[in-house]
Order: structure tokens, then C-alpha cells, then sequence
């Protein structure tokens, strides 16, 4: 088995996490990163919750050691054909890989919040996303935060929402949007910190305590209600509007800054990936195991393998636990052959 | 007649029998307008209502209680609605908000405007 040549496609986490236990099994996996560096969406993270720890500590232990793994970057997938049971993977770097197994790792991309144009992103300076949060967390700079007296974070933006098409609830914004209200909180002390939520998941482990703390050690204010319009007054604070629904009134605010929890969607390339290797697409748009039980590894193509959140929504440790399990899946397969 | 005080009274009850309020009318009402169903009681439609800023009107609050068998209030509040249209905008269930308060109406207050459906 040791000659069975085995591709994964993306460098994120559960790539590098499925190269990892293949190569502590003895094969030479390759990883290809579309991207300039290893790291997927870990790059673009400050903490993680529930514990807070460092995303770059978590991705420095992930990447440690990549010895007896083949990784190339700025190698995006241009096509897969097949020849018999042999995969041919062809990337923009100008290589052809031959392989025996397919994994794909390739993840998703966070909900592109302009297109709810009624909440203002890209139109009023104080609106951000999740995403610049973190950014912000990282860096301690971002052109808009000065002292905010009132912030709101906005639940469910891009998720959950007929109105662009997405019904599915992105899993893991409840509670990214309750560890940045806390940790902005910690920063601004003297602000008013309120989340805006229709539901709130808060069903991992420990999260029922961040949630806990976050009423009654950082005070922050949850209100029953979507967020459902936001404009702009002449001295540049944001109005918005919504209902509180467990009041049952309509409730008008001013808010100095509004960040908007963008959720998880399907990266564009999914179903040119998916038509091109003949995989099947759920109707959410991510990748579909070939059952929900448990074969949740296997696409509906023999020997294209899927792990992470190409197949939707999960937190990093389901990842990780789907990569090694993808892991576990391929090595029986291809001893099966 | 004289009542006797007795220093205290009885009151109705506050609670909602929910159990003894399902009434033809809402039955009547998802067969026609199934929409009704989806609602997730997100507050959208109230939060952007043009009316509800100035009255009782409340769209989100009157689905839930016709669906609770408690009609008589709330649909009273819908008169002040004028068919604008922002909450059909906003619901992210993609409930077609005008039509079905319209549905509402013919159901629950027939003969007042509304044709006898
Ligand atoms: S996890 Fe929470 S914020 Fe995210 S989509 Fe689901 S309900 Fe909305
Ligand atoms: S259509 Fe009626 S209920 Fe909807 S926003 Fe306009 S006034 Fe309010
Ligand atoms: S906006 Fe739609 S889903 Fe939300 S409360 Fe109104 S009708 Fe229900």
C-alpha cells in the first residue's frame, strides 16, 4: 500500500489534519493550497471558541511538523479526470498528480454580507463582519472602532434567510458572535453590548457557559429579534431597527458599531468540482457524504474521500475529527484494493 | 340583590387552553395560505412595519396568536395595515405577508370588505 499515492485537495485544517494521520500511518500524502499559505480560514482567525485559545497557536502545532508530507501552495485544482481507478489532479502550478484517493478538504466561504444591502456592509463605514472583528482582535487596529459607547452584533446574516436563497443555519455564529461580544466588552468596558438573535444555538460543549458568563460577568444584553434594517445618521451612528419579540414592540437604537456574524456558505468552485468529478450536491449546496451515518467521508464517487466543512457547517473540532476519520476511511479502502 | 362581599372575588383565568382553542377558522386558514406555517417569529415584518410605529399592528404577534386560537385582538390590529409591502421584503421565510394578511381577513372578518370565502 505504501506506493498508493493519495491527493488532498486545500490546505485548511482538515487537509493538514488528514495529512497528518496519513503520514503517522506511513503513506506520503499530497496537499495542495490554492492560496499563498497553509492555513485556510485559521489565517484569518484571532481566538477560537469556547476556550479563546490563539487560532496561530492551533495552526503552528497543526503545521509543526509536515515532514513525509508533500505540500505545494499556490497549486489550485484545475481539473480531475479519471483513468480506470487512477485520478489525474492538474493544477495551476503546471503539475499533473497521479492518485489512488481524492480527499477533498476544500471548505467553505464566508456569506459575502454586502449582498444584504438593507444591512449596509460596504455602504456605511461603521457596519463590519465577524471576520473584521477578528481582524480587528489581531491587529488592534481597525479605522472605525474609537471608543464605541454601543455595539450590536447581528445574528444570522447570510444564514437562515430565504431572501438569498439558504435556509441552513450556519452553526458556529452563535457562539463567534458571544465570544466577540465578550472580548470587545473586555476592551470597552464602559460600552453597551447587545446581540440581536432569532435563536440561540448554543449547544457545544461549554458553550452553555459562555453564554452564562456572558449575561452575568460581562452583562451583555441579548434581544429576541432580527435585525432587519440599518441606516446612517449625519453624525455617521447607525440606526437600526427591529422587533423585540419577546416585548412584542418594534425597538429603534443607535448603535456606534454593528458587526454582522456572516455565515458559512459553499465556496463558488463547489459545484464545478462537484459536475467535474460527477459528486453529488446537497440542496444547501455543499458536498453530500454518500450516507449521513455512516459513511459521511465517502462522496458518491469511489475514491473521491470528503472531510471538513465542504460537506457544511462544523466547528474546527468536528473537523478535525471528520479529517482523521476521512483518514481512517481511505487507508481501508485503498488496502482494499 | 344583594351580593355578599366576601373580601375577595374570582377572577377568569389568565392562562391560554391551548388544547381547547383550535378553531376551524386556522384550520381553514393554512389549507388556503400554507405560508402561515413558517413563520420562525423573527420580528422582521413588526420591526419594519409602517404601521406598527404608530398603532398596535403586529404581524409576527398576530400569526402566532391566530395559531393559538386568540383571534379577536389580533385581527383587529391588521385594519391599520396598508398593504405596503415592506414586511414582504424583509422575512427571511419568504412569506408572502401581504397575501396571506389579506387571506387573514377573508377568513376571520368575512363581510367586511373581504368576500365570504
Ligand atoms: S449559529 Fe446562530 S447565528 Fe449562526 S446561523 Fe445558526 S442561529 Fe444564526
Ligand atoms: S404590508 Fe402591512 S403589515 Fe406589512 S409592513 Fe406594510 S403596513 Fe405593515
Ligand atoms: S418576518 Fe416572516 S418569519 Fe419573521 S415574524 Fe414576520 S412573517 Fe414570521
Amino acid at each position: 500500500m505504501i506506493n498508493k499515492n493519495i491527493v488532498i485537495v486545500g490546505g485548511g485544517p482538515a487537509g493538514l489534519e488528514a495529512a497528518r494521520t496519513l503520514r503517522n500511518a506511513g503513506l506520503t500524502p499530497i496537499l495542495l493550497e490554492g492560496s499563498d499559505r497553509l492555513g485556510g480560514h485559521l489565517l484569518e482567525w484571532d481566538s477560537l471558541f469556547p476556550s479563546n485559545q490563539k487560532a496561530s497557536e492551533v495552526l503552528e502545532s497543526l503545521t509543526a511538523d509536515l515532514e513525509g508530507i508533500k505540500w505545494f501552495t499556490n497549486s489550485k485544482v484545475e481539473e480531475i479526470s479519471r483513468i480506470k481507478d487512477i485520478y489525474l489532479v492538474r493544477t495551476s502550478s503546471g503539475y499533473t498528480f497521479q492518485a489512488n484517493a481524492v480527499l477533498l478538504t476544500t471548505g467553505f466561504s464566508l456569506f459575502n454580507a454586502t449582498l444584504k444591502q438593507e444591512l449596509g456592509y460596504g455602504i456605511y463605514d461603521r457596519v463590519i463582519t465577524n471576520a473584521d472583528m477578528e481582524r480587528y482582535f489581531a491587529t488592534g487596529e481597525h479605522p472605525c472602532i474609537h471608543e464605541p459607547k454601543t455595539i450590536g452584533f447581528v445574528h444570522c446574516v447570510g444564514s437562515r434567510d430565504e431572501k438569498i436563497c439558504n435556509r441552513a443555519c450556519s452553526k458556529v455564529c452563535c457562539a463567534t458572535a458571544i465570544k466577540q461580544a465578550c472580548h470587545i466588552k473586555e476592551k470597552f468596558p464602559l460600552a453597551q453590548v447587545y446581540c440581536f438573535y432569532m435563536d440561540l444555538r448554543m449547544f457545544g460543549r461549554g458553550w452553555e457557559d459562555m453564554y452564562y458568563n456572558a449575561q452575568t460577568k460581562y452583562g451583555i444584553r441579548f434581544v429576541r429579534g432580527r435585525v432587519c434594517e440599518v441606516s446612517e445618521g449625519m453624525d455617521a451612528t447607525l440606526n437600526i431597527k427591529a422587533e423585540d419579540t419577546l416585548l412584542g414592540k418594534p425597538i429603534r437604537m443607535k448603535m456606534d458599531l454593528l458587526v454582522l456574524m456572516s455565515g458559512i456558505r459553499p465556496r463558488k468552485d463547489t459545484e464545478d468540482i462537484a459536475s467535474n468529478l460527477h459528486i453529488e450536491l446537497g440542496t444547501d449546496g455543499f458536498y453530500s457524504p454518500r450516507d449521513p451515518f455512516i459513511r459521511t467521508n465517502e462522496s458518491s464517487n469511489e475514491g473521491i474521500f470528503l472531510a471538513g466543512t465542504c460537506t457544511g457547517p462544523a466547528t474546527l473540532p468536528e473537523t478535525f475529527s471528520s479529517a482523521r476519520s476521512a483518514a481512517a476511511r481511505i487507508i481501508e479502502y485503498l488496502e482494499s484494493k | 340583590m344583594i351580593i355578599t362581599d366576601f373580601g375577595y372575588c374570582l377572577a377568569p383565568s389568565n392562562a391560554v387552553k391551548v388544547d381547547k382553542t383550535t378553531d376551524w377558522r386556522f384550520e381553514k386558514l393554512c389549507a388556503l395560505e400554507s405560508d402561515v406555517l413558517k413563520c420562525i417569529g423573527c420580528g422582521s415584518c413588526t420591526a419594519v412595519c409602517s404601521a406598527g410605529h404608530f398603532s398596535q399592528m403586529n404581524l409576527r404577534q398576530c400569526i402566532l396568536s391566530l395559531s393559538r386560537g386568540q383571534w379577536e385582538k389580533s385581527v383587529r390590529s391588521l385594519s391599520r395595515c396598508m398593504l405596503c409591502g415592506k414586511c414582504l421584503m424583509v422575512c427571511p421565510r419568504g412569506i408572502n405577508t401581504r397575501h396571506l394578511i389579506l387571506s387573514i381577513c377573508r377568513i376571520y372578518c368575512p363581510g367586511e370588505g373581504g368576500s365570504n370565502a
